[in-house]
């Protein structure tokens, strides 16, 4: 129990005379959407999730109800639901748990951020976004400008029958600038983004009017373009669609849930195999990649996870071999291989599950030009549009936003709906340069699981050069 | 708490706050409160064995606050408690107000009018909690199953300061699983209103008799485009897509619509192909979050040719177009895609040489402008010759506009559709769904 007396500690005795152990999770979470579309508010909104998950291990099985009557009659209701029905279930369970799955944590994490998102005023927000929508402004093509803010504040306070406690705050922003640009019956639409564990000091005013500019620049740009030629040819992908690379590709074929067979009804399982740990050449030995829930303003960073294990920095790819999984205490006792701390929550109705945080390509040597100077014939592509991978994460299709033709060693023209194609391992295999300067980037809308969950991921990547690849564009 | 006891206590908790919130209004305010709430059970097999167990209990409450032709929205967690939500949602409200005050004019806010009232409680015969797990793994002994069972009250309740008051509650379940046997596998999915032991088993027996088919040899299948049928599945799945932008009259208007070319008659479906949103199939309430009440039936596509875009107030009065009582997002909410003619039994045969797919995977537009979607199939999908299956295909990525698979090389669809009720549990369960038939097309195109 906690030394010191907490409104809670009540009802985690209560659990005691249920089950073997009992966990408590209450989650706190305001997520505010601002967004100006064509110079005026479109979206002023803001949610408010807050409940209690209770948790207990019953006869090796740990079980869980959620509920947000906070009382102490409401919170011993819902550890007697979990009771109930895990004490019915450990018949059948999976596995057979100890406590040992829920180590001893006592400690605090707080975001790093300049402005704490509730001291930034409401009309400084609506004034850069406003200010964006109108820098987009400029020619009668652009048929949709929009600027838009999500802004998150969480607080998880974790509290177990074994004497655990621990308080995480987050600030996390999700900032989009937007430009549709149309004529006849096409259209093209660029994107930029800033998303991470930052506060209201990404309301600059020049730097966002600056994005915007470029932002609508491009699409009218992208309009005239030629479409993306077809063809094996070498590819350079920037950061922000390294991410999505390193999301679908290495992200979740590690995940040992998946690889233990957890996610086959719903999102799939995995090439992966148990005994591939310490031998599979994923990828050339220009590839290290890392889970590092450590790294300040990354979206996904934290101190704990759901399951009160503390998190570290640690390599899943060194020099091109794998070498450990994403999976929780759970997932390595089940697999007998090695994880990090990465069982995490969507929200506080629903249990934790093994999920990616940040996983990070390491930088190279390389400047950006250093990389396009190796290409003869190839296609440089940036932000991502389109996204679709087979169920074990082998087969893969993604397009980008934008494309830019190299040709000998210099960098052309625009091209328009550039896509390519691969398998994983293929993939990763050709990978022929990886740049110095890395970027941060995440995404708040990872789904997995059964019940479904969306979760915050943050990738770090330079821009990275990979050796013929099937690229195509779109129809003519 | 049975599920009829969540219902009952949550409908007078729901009917108060309102009464209290709206009894606040200040001259020139109008307000529409929803209601979104659930008890459900959640349980996760794998190996025909529990990987986790979750029973939740969840009610949100949202507040839209028109004021001075500002909009502002806020929602939060209610306790159940009526004395500790009603100060919590005066304080909600009291938020709203402050934001109202420092906005600019919202051009397009909809007026809050009285779209009438209605009431709707579904009742079902659900197992207790304590007895979902020896009643989905029994019948199931000797099955590699995974998936997921999701059981108990779904709720949905909204009310305006017009007057306006709907209410919809049903109790039911799904179990959408897969039986795997190795790498192969085939899906199944049990949903319904009542619990019957007899109707899992037969409905487990049929998807152990599909994955027995998978056991013949495999067949490697180079890409290229093939005669190939999606099953109801595969055609829900990739009817799905026009819930992606498709068919809402905002994405067109924005540009960002991959079905401008429909909408601008540049280009047609096949006439084969009739689509409705049908709200007769009672997977969904006809209500919106303003409350609005779609018609039973609207058609979106007919014989090929686009009928109606899905346009929500908002949108109608941004672009002068004519509401039809389409939600926010303008995605669809019961998608019914009108039968054929094939019959089930010459499915086999109308394909003679090619590809049979139960089920799609993980699409998305590839090339927005053409309608171009990629995916994969996944589950149960075979090579047919000579309308004789020959054997499991392993996995394949498509890649092919719904200009071409539902235009020319759309040949044939069944006669019989069946349901895909929506088991999406993202934030909450959802509702509604799809009726699809199959669908016979030629020369479907496989990339990878």
């Amino acid at each position: 129990m906690p030394s010191h007396t907490h409104p809670f500690e009540p009802a985690l005795r209560h659990a005691l005379l249920l089950a073997e152990w009992a966990g408590l999770r209450h989650s706190s979470e305001t997520t505010t959407q601002r967004c100006v579309r064509n110079d005026r508010p479109e979206q002023n909104q803001s949610c408010l999730e807050q409940g209690v998950m209770c948790e207990v291990l019953v006869d090796g099985h740990f079980g869980y109800a959620a509920t947000a009557d906070l009382s102490l009659a409401g919170l011993q209701r819902a550890f007697d639901r979990a009771a109930t029905t895990t004490r019915a279930t450990t018949a059948h369970k999976v596995h057979g748990f100890t406590a040992a799955q829920r180590p001893q944590a006592n400690g605090r994490y707080q975001s790093q951020r300049q402005t704490a998102l509730d001291q930034t005023s409401l009309a400084d927000m609506t004034d850069c976004l406003l200010a964006a929508s109108r820098a987009m402004q400029g020619s009668d093509l652009l048929v949709n400008r929009s600027a838009s803010a999500m802004l998150v504040q969480t607080d998880i306070e974790y509290l177990t029958s074994s004497g655990s406690h621990t308080r995480q705050h987050f600030d996390l922003v999700d900032l989009t600038l937007s430009a549709t640009a149309a004529q006849g019956l096409e259209s093209q639409t660029r994107t930029w983004s800033r998303t991470g564990q930052l506060g209201g000091e990404v309301f600059h005013r020049d730097t966002l009017v600056q994005q915007a500019h470029q932002v609508a620049q491009e699409a009218l740009a992208l309009l005239q373009a030629d479409n993306c030629p077809s063809g094996r040819m070498d590819l350079i992908l920037m950061p922000d669609q390294m991410m999505l690379q390193i999301h679908e590709s290495i992200g979740h074929p590690l995940e040992l849930d998946r690889i233990l067979g957890d996610e086959r009804n719903y999102a799939g399982w995995s090439f992966v195999k148990p005994q591939d740990f310490g031998t599979l050449q994923y990828g050339s030995e220009l590839m290290n990649v890392s889970f590092d829930p450590t790294r300040e303003h990354e979206f996904a960073s934290y101190e704990f996870d759901d399951g009160g294990h503390r998190a570290s920095k640690q390599l899943l790819i060194e020099h091109g071999v794998l070498q450990r999984g994403l999976g929780s205490l759970e997932s390595q006792s089940r697999s007998g291989l090695p994880g990090v701390a990465n069982f995490r929550s969507a929200s506080w109705n629903r249990a934790p599950i093994d999920r990616m945080a940040n996983v990070n390509l390491e930088p190279g040597s390389a400047t950006l030009d250093e990389l396009i100077a190796q290409v003869e014939h190839g296609v440089l592509m940036r932000s991502n549009r389109s996204w679709s991978i087979d169920d074990y994460r082998n087969k893969f299709q993604f397009g980008c936003e934008l494309g830019q033709m190299i040709e000998n060693g210099k960098l052309g023209k625009l091209v328009r709906n550039p896509n390519y194609r691969g398998v994983t391992v293929d993939f990763w295999n050709r990978l022929a340069g990886v740049g110095r300067d890395a970027t941060l980037h995440g995404s708040p809308y990872c789904g997995k699981g059964e019940p479904s969950q969306v979760i915050r991921v943050g990738h770090a990547s330079p821009p990275c050069l990979f050796r013929d690849v099937e690229v195509f564009g779109g129809q003519a | 708490m049975s599920t009829h006891d969540f219902t009952s206590r949550v409908h007078p908790l729901f009917d108060r706050l309102c009464a209290d919130l709206l009894g606040q209004l200040a001259p020139g305010e109008e307000l529409t409160i929803n209601l979104n709430a659930e008890e459900t059970l959640f349980v996760r097999f794998n190996g025909n064995r529990v990987r986790q167990n979750t029973d939740v209990q969840q009610l949100s409450l949202s507040l839209r606050l028109q004021s001075q032709g500002r909009t502002v929205e806020k929602s939060r967690t209610l306790s159940g408690n009526f004395e500790t939500d009603q100060v919590a949602m005066t304080s909600l409200l009291a938020r709203c107000r402050d934001e109202a005050a420092v906005l600019p004019i919202d051009p397009h806010q909809v007026p809050i009018q009285n779209h009438g009232s209605s009431s709707e409680t579904f009742r079902g015969a659900l197992l207790a909690p304590e007895q979902v797990v020896a009643a989905v793994v029994r019948p199931a002994q000797g099955c590699d199953l995974a998936g997921l069972y999701a059981g108990g009250t779904v709720i949905r309740g909204n009310q305006n300061s017009q007057g306006q008051s709907h209410w919809f509650a049903t109790e039911t379940f799904f179990l959408d699983y897969s039986l795997y046997n190795g790498p192969q596998a085939a899906k199944g999915n049990y949903a319904g209103t009542h619990w019957h032991d007899d109707e899992w088993t037969a409905n487990l027996a049929r998807t152990k008799t599909l994955l027995q088919l998978l056991s013949k040899p495999q067949q490697n299948v180079p890409p290229g485009a093939y005669r190939s049928y999606l099953a109801p599945g595969a055609l829900s799945d990739l009817i799905g897509m026009m819930g992606w932008n498709a068919l809402s009259a905002a994405a067109w208007k924005q540009g960002r619509s991959p079905f401008k070319k429909l909408a601008e008659k540049d280009l047609s479906l096949s006439p084969l192909l009739s689509v409705d949103e049908n709200f007769g199939l009672g997977l969904t309430p006809r209500f919106n979050a303003l409350g609005e009440v779609s018609a039973t039936t609207l058609p979106l596509i007919q014989r090929g040719e686009l009928a109606n875009l899905l346009v929500s107030s908002r949108t109608a009065k941004e672009y002068s177009l004519q509401a039809n009582g389409a939600a926010d997002g303008e995605a669809p909410r019961a998608l019914d895609v009108h039968p054929g003619t094939l019959a089930q039994s010459d499915i086999l045969r109308e394909l003679g040489t090619g590809l049979f797919l139960s089920n799609l995977h993980y699409l998305n537009w590839s090339d927005p402008v053409s309608a171009r979607v990629t995916g994969m199939t996944r589950y149960a999908c075979f090579w047919v010759e000579g309308g004789e299956i020959v054997g499991p295909i392993k996995d394949l990525r498509w890649d092919e506009s719904l200009y071409s698979a539902l235009g020319s090389k759309l040949m044939a669809l069944t006669a019989d559709a069946e349901i895909d009720p929506a088991v999406d549990t993202y934030y909450q369960r959802a509702l509604g769904g799809s009726r699809t038939p199959g669908a016979l097309i030629d020369g479907f195109t496989f990339t990878l």
